[in-house]
């Protein structure tokens, strides 16, 4: 087979080599973010112009990033006072949830006074689209997102919230003290 | 030896550099090789497949196959009732729910006859532009990623990463956000929200002439994308390419200014259009501009429309929302808005009952992404890349 081989040169002439400038621009307002945020840093450390934040690095694992109260996280059950689940198996969360990843079994009370309770309260949380439907649905604020932990991964494909893992009664798998830490956090 | 193929000279634009090189590949003896741009090619945005035919460095044809992220919106939506389609047009653009969110509140709202009030309006307003500016954010910064440069991704993304914080205050969603429901919003305003967007307001006025400095009108950045993948007006007019790209390419076309919705005709903003300043109109420098240019002009949208609600009395937000979606009037409707890829269209066929009959859904980056065989030939291999970055797909969209 033939082939065809040309060989081109390229010298650079004037009109070529005037982008070192340029260079020498982008690398000053990088330099310039570095030496500010550093100066800024130092002057905190002193404890003068502690309004001007730095740019800060979260510490991530150790040192999770602030979440706001409103932030969709994982779902938890709430509970009265004496213990005992809020949840009256109304199923509202299972009919408005656009991805069917809540599952009720509704059974009767062991308190005479309350009707109804859930005896199984799963939620598929490889289906949840994390859309907050269910707990601005809920008549009796019995579900809510507020864990604020996001970190949802696991190696299996069964991460099946049951009623205990809601309720934070249970912990199991390595996940589950999110949901303590969660109520913790949010009664100090 | 493959016999000699015959060339269709493209259709589109090409400079006469490029006729003569075409000339002169028709005299040499070898073989065409194709090439598979994608799917896991990191400049591709996603999962995009672009079949490439090239002549050494030159692309005679580039077909992008889509459907690697078909999540089956239109079959869903028939399905589930409307306010549960909410969620999913969050997923159809990731990267600018607010926007899908509140082209389907409006498309519904109309058919079914709400109104809603106008502080409620303005919020919309609002948390849409600050979206707009999200969403162009992330398009600048993977764009400069893929030409090579890595420090303004880094920058953006800081930008970007502020919008995101007041969103998650906002309505607690970072990226999917379900706030604009049908007839109203999910939450209403925190205290002390509005404070937080002026400042973001005054902190990002700034930003974009450092942006400038750095990026956009650096020598090596401008050579690169000068006269690069030019789409001029006519061939957007017929592949229906909206948005950006469409005024990159000189038309002054804006759905917020020529078919206002939301109370967007009350606002003062200008529509920046490409103008050619490095090379050619419509090339791949101006559709980068007009996106830093729209930056500038949300930026102003949102100034007005906080210092709008700084002055208006508190209301429900969830007023208008009606009680029950069980009966809802019949009809069909076709609503358009201003995405910032550009025309989110939604047609809508209700048959009366509590799930639509059929939804379409007029994806901005699907038909912008059309125009890539069209402008595809002519190019080299590197150009390719920077095309695809300029015309700022997203794939969550383009398949839906």
């Amino acid at each position: 087979m033939q082939k065809k081989v040309t060989n081109i040169t390229f010298n650079p002439g004037f009109k070529e080599n005037i982008y070192y400038p340029e260079v020498f621009r982008g690398l000053w307002i990088t330099n310039r973010h570095f030496f500010v945020n550093m100066w800024r840093h130092t002057l905190n450390l002193f404890g003068i112009r502690t309004k001007v934040r730095p740019a800060v690095t979260y510490q991530y694992p150790e040192d999770p990033r602030p979440a706001h109260y409103r932030l969709r996280g994982r779902h938890r059950l709430t509970e009265k006072q004496n213990g005992a689940m809020r949840c009256t198996a109304c199923m509202l969360c299972e009919t408005i949830c656009p991805c069917d990843c809540i599952h009720i079994v509704p059974g009767e009370s062991p308190d005479p006074h309350i009707e109804k309770f859930p005896e199984e309260f799963t939620i598929d949380l490889l289906r949840c689209c994390y859309c907050g439907f269910c707990v601005e649905a809920c008549p009796v604020d019995a579900i809510r997102m507020d864990v604020t932990r996001t970190e949802m991964a696991g190696y299996t494909r069964d991460i099946i919230l049951t009623k205990e893992l809601l309720l934070g009664k249970v912990k199991a798998h390595p996940w589950e003290n999110w949901i303590a830490e969660g109520v913790e956090e949010k009664a100090g | 030896m493959s016999e000699k193929r015959e060339l269709n000279l493209p259709l589109g634009p090409t400079p006469e550099k490029m006729q003569a090189a075409y000339a002169a590949a028709d005299q040499m003896p070898g073989e065409f090789m194709h090439v598979q741009m994608g799917p896991q090619h990191p400049a591709t945005h996603g999962v995009l497949r672009v079949e490439i035919e090239t002549d050494g460095e030159m692309i005679l044809k580039g077909t992008p196959h889509i459907g690697y992220l078909h999540r089956c919106f239109e079959k869903v939506a028939e399905n589930i009732t409307w306010p549960q389609i909410v969620p999913f047009t969050d997923r159809l653009d990731y990267c600018s729910s607010m926007n899908n969110n509140l082209g389907w509140s409006l498309a519904c709202e109309k058919l079914f006859g709400i109104e809603v009030s106008e502080r409620v309006q303005t919020i919309r307003v609002l948390a849409a532009e600050l979206n707009r500016i999200a969403n162009h954010c992330v398009a600048l910064g993977s764009y400069s990623l893929d030409i090579g440069a890595w420090t303004p991704f880094l920058l953006l993304f800081q930008e970007r990463e502020h919008i995101l914080d007041l969103f998650e205050e906002l309505c607690g969603g970072r990226l999917l956000l379900n706030y604009i429901w049908i007839g109203g919003l999910s939450h209403d305003i925190p205290d002390g929200w509005l404070k937080k967007v002026r400042d973001f307001t005054e902190y990002m006025k700034p930003k974009v002439p450092e942006l400038n400095q750095l990026l956009s009108y650096n020598k090596i950045f401008t050579e690169r994308l000068a006269n690069v993948a030019v789409i001029p007006a006519d061939v957007c007019l017929q592949y229906g390419v909206t948005g950006p790209n469409l005024r990159g390419a000189g038309v002054k076309w804006d759905l917020r200014k020529s078919e206002p919705y939301s109370g967007y005709e009350t606002y003062d903003f200008d529509i920046p259009v490409g103008t050619g300043e490095m090379g050619q109109v419509g090339d791949a420098f101006d559709r980068y501009m007009v996106r830093v240019h729209e930056i500038e002009q949300s930026l102003r949208i949102i100034e007005q429309a906080a210092g709008r609600l700084e002055k208006m009395p508190g209301d429900d937000v969830q007023a208008a929302i009606p009680r029950t979606f069980a009966k809802v009037p019949a009809g069909e409707i076709y609503f358009r808005t201003e995405q910032p890829k550009g025309e989110l269209g939604f047609y809508i066929v209700s048959n009366g009952k509590s799930k639509p009959q059929r939804v379409k859904c007029r994806a901005p980056s699907f038909s912008n992404l059309c125009v890539l065989s069209k402008v595809a030939p002519g190019l080299l291999i590197a150009d390719m890349v920077a095309l695809i970055g300029s015309i700022d797909i997203v794939l969550g969209d383009v398949d839906r």
